[in-house]
């Protein structure tokens, strides 16, 4: 019997897979190899990238990722070139926040990281932050005072500070000033006539669709979870008596059905009367306002780079408009965030020292939309004659963000969760009460465990 | 493994494992070597050692710790074990409709796989073989995507199927077709696109063991078969495919267990989405790990699919003892 060894060299034209696994496994290792770099170094024996470069790590792409980019030169210029900051940007949403706490646990962490306000309560929580005293804050010449009062207000967590909001982000109302002229809303100097009241406001949606032949207002829900939310969230706190949507740090569901089914019942009406889009992507529902196919669009204030961008657009800002009791727009903050680590002194005034450099550049940061949480740019001249960004501006002292829970805040999993059945109740595909109890169902498996935080 | 036996008119399928352990005794059998030797002896242990740690560390441990933590509300940011839960972590994920899901997704990513890259790489390799001259290029030219590492290729496949200006839709326009929103943006078809950029990864691997099988297959035996006047289609059937069982069996394990443990492709090209409708079992256990904080209930889940291939394993090795017993009988 012929032994045979496996892999069959023996038979007729052999294979040659030695030679080709030979040649794979070099091209493999000379591909790897080609991505080595100092780092790579300090990694491996746990050091330092280098003792005085400070390692910030944020989240922002787009236009907000190259306002930063800006913001970090001159910080750079001022404090010996390029080697004194290593900055990194990350994908943002749910794994960004999973980076930010695998590296605080694994002891490797940034020096400053930046973090939605919202998501950075639960990192707290975990023990994944130092918190930050006024007499830091001091050691930089920054107080509590120079701050937005409710960006300030809203990072307090157990009486002490864990982020600095560098701005407010909320939810407002873009509208395109040649529809709305010609259907009468738009006052003589150019802005926009008072919609405040539920009823003017439908009235004025009936007044924009005779002009545009479609749809008065669009808003973002088909593969969009965080707009539908957004909304609701706007509109649900423009009640008095709003309650939160959770409580006890995300282990009650506390939404008060009334004015939950109001808001999402009048939503659908909307729709039956054709002022709102049933179903429209995030692009799309941006092109129809800015080809006069809608005369509102509701988003984030970031998308006034979208709207800048636009040849021969014009178009205007305002806060959501106040339809119930007080005003009121959904929001989150972006803040800067020292992930917990043994620092010298030096390292904390250093960490700080950035921060304080980015807070002075606000003002670059405010003309991609961002509202400046730091008051010496908010109050300038500077920002005031910056328009149509200062127009919405008050929409920052109305901001409402996401109840506090260890599964919540931005692009969450509380968010993707109730934002898709909002969106499926602007899409009619179900009732009110049929997505009040989907959101029931889908977040019970968050309430019950204990938090892991 | 079980042992091959070969009996001189039925020489089984030698690049099975099975046939390599075979084999190897009696080449050591030919040296004066005693197979009751193997593994035994300090000296033995001392080489394993190395090996034996690192396997300690970094598998047997954490699968260890696994099993323990899937009992308790572990948590990501804090030492320790955390509270004693009991089998709440379990009986949390058998009522998780998403769960459920996440496990039919896999199944349905393994489903959508296993069939065409067995069948396939067979076909190619059975046509490679029959070439005089040339196959060094096709040999590479299959197994070259292998050596890619997850990333580029997922890259490739969302680069080909973007919607409207894609590789893909362009041949859609070409053929007549009005490209819709693009294979993954489709809850319907997205498990689809990425079955195809997984099939056309990895079907070098199958394909050069089913080549290096062929060309095992001792020419008498087709040319036996040819005298006896059967057509090339009998000779595939009767000839080829009997004695590339042992070959089929361990591609379709390999395959199967690759398939259960499909992460990398889906968090690349469609991160679980839309939806949740390509949520395969180890997105959910890295989300609920990683994002959620929740290394308890994590490991309830990795258990739970640990279990599942397991007994995959297990039913799959059954088939093929008795099997190879039939063959003994035979």
């Amino acid at each position: 019997m012929r032994v045979r060894t496996p892999l069959g060299s023996a038979g007729r034209r052999p294979v040659g897979r030695r030679t080709l696994l030979g040649s794979t496994a070099v091209l493999g290792a000379s591909a790897a190899l080609a991505g080595c770099g100092g780092p790579l170094g300090a990694g491996l024996v746990g050091g330092e990238v280098a003792p005085e470069t400070l390692v910030f790590w944020n989240l922002f792409g787009g236009g907000d990722g190259g306002r930063m980019q800006d913001m970090e030169k001159v910080y750079e210029k001022a404090h010996g070139g390029s080697s004194s900051l290593q900055a990194t940007t990350f994908a943002w949403g749910n794994p960004y926040y999973s980076k930010v706490t695998l590296a605080t646990v694994g002891n490797q962490p940034p020096d400053v990281a930046v973090a939605h306000l919202t998501r950075a309560k639960p990192l707290w929580d975990g023990g994944i932050l130092d918190p930050i005293s006024e007499d830091d804050l001091a050691s930089v010449g920054l107080k509590t005072s120079d701050f937005n009062e409710k960006a300030w207000s809203a990072q307090v967590t157990d009486g002490k500070n864990i982020a600095i909001p560098l701005d407010t982000h909320p939810f407002v109302m873009f509208f395109n000033h040649e529809v709305m002229d010609k259907a009468g809303l738009l006052e003589s100097d150019g802005s926009l006539t008072d919609l405040s009241g539920v009823d003017t406001f439908e009235s004025a949606l009936e007044e924009i669709k005779g002009v545009t032949g479609s749809e008065a207002l669009t808003s973002a829900n088909v593969s969009e979870t965080a707009t539908p939310w957004r909304l609701f969230w706007s509109l649900y706190n423009q009640y008095e008596d709003a309650t939160p949507f959770l409580s006890d740090g995300g282990a009650k569901i506390t939404v008060d059905e009334d004015i939950y089914t109001d808001i999402t019942a009048r939503l659908q009406k909307w729709v039956e009367k054709g002022w709102l889009n049933r179903g429209i992507d995030y692009a799309g529902s941006q092109t129809q306002m800015a080809t006069g196919k809608a005369g509102i669009y509701l988003q984030g204030e970031w998308e006034i780079s979208t709207f800048q961008s636009i040849e021969g657009l014009k178009f205007g800002m305002a806060p959501i408009p106040t339809l119930f009791d007080r005003p009121a727009a959904q929001a989150d903050s972006h803040t800067f965030i020292l992930p917990k680590k043994d620092r010298t002194p030096e390292q904390l005034t250093q960490a700080l020292g950035f921060i304080k450099s980015m807070l002075t550049e606000s003002m670059t940061w405010a003309e991609g939309g961002h509202v400046p949480a730091y008051l010496p740019t908010y109050d300038s001249a500077e920002y005031k004659k910056l328009t149509p960004q200062s127009d919405y501006a008050s929409a920052a002292e109305n901001a409402y963000y996401d109840d506090a829970a260890w599964y919540g805040g931005s692009g969450s999993t509380f968010e993707a969760t109730v934002g898709a059945q909002l969106a499926l109740v602007q899409q009619g595909s179900t009732t009110p009460e049929g997505a009040l109890s989907a959101i029931r169902g889908q977040l019970q498996t968050y309430l019950d465990p204990p938090s892991p935080l | 493994m079980t042992s091959a036996t070969t009996t001189p008119n039925v020489p089984s399928a030698p690049n099975s494992p099975a046939a390599a352990s075979a084999a190897a005794p009696a080449r050591r059998a030919g040296r004066g070597g005693r197979p009751s030797d193997r593994g035994t002896g300090p000296g033995a242990w001392l080489f394993l050692a190395p090996f034996g740690l690192f396997y300690l560390a970094f598998l047997l441990g954490p699968t260890i710790w696994m099993f323990v933590a899937s009992f308790f509300n572990t948590s990501l940011v804090h030492r320790g074990l955390g509270s004693f839960a009991g089998l709440d972590n379990y009986v949390e994920m058998f009522s998780r409709a998403d769960f459920w899901s996440s496990l039919w997704h896999t199944l349905q990513f393994t489903l959508y796989t296993v069939p065409p890259l067995v069948i396939l790489a067979f076909v190619f390799a059975v046509l490679t073989n029959r070439l005089q001259r040339g196959q060094w290029f096709f040999r590479l030219a299959f197994f070259l995507p292998f050596i890619l590492p997850s990333a580029t290729i997922s890259l490739i496949w969302v680069f080909i199927f973007t919607p409207a200006t894609g590789l893909f839709a362009s041949v859609q326009s070409l053929l007549g077709f009005t490209p819709g929103s693009g294979i993954l943006a489709d809850p319907k078809s997205a498990m689809v696109g990425v079955a195809i950029a997984t099939v056309w990864w990895t079907i070098g691997f199958n394909f050069i063991l089913y080549l290096a099988g062929l060309q095992d297959i001792p020419r008498e035996l087709y040319e036996a078969a040819a005298v006896d006047g059967a057509s090339t289609w009998q000779q595939i059937r009767h000839v080829t495919i009997p004695l590339l069982r042992r070959t089929t069996t361990l591609v379709i394990l390999l395959q199967i267990i690759a398939s259960l443990k499909i992460f990398d492709q889906v968090y690349l090209m469609t991160n679980g989405g839309p939806g949740i409708s390509t949520q395969v079992s180890l997105g959910l256990i890295t989300g609920t790990a990683f994002t959620d904080n929740r290394i308890g209930a994590a490991s309830a889940a990795s258990v739970l699919l640990f279990i599942i291939i397991v007994a995959i394993a297990v039913i799959r090795e059954i088939v093929e003892r008795v099997a190879a017993r039939r063959d003994q009988e035979a």
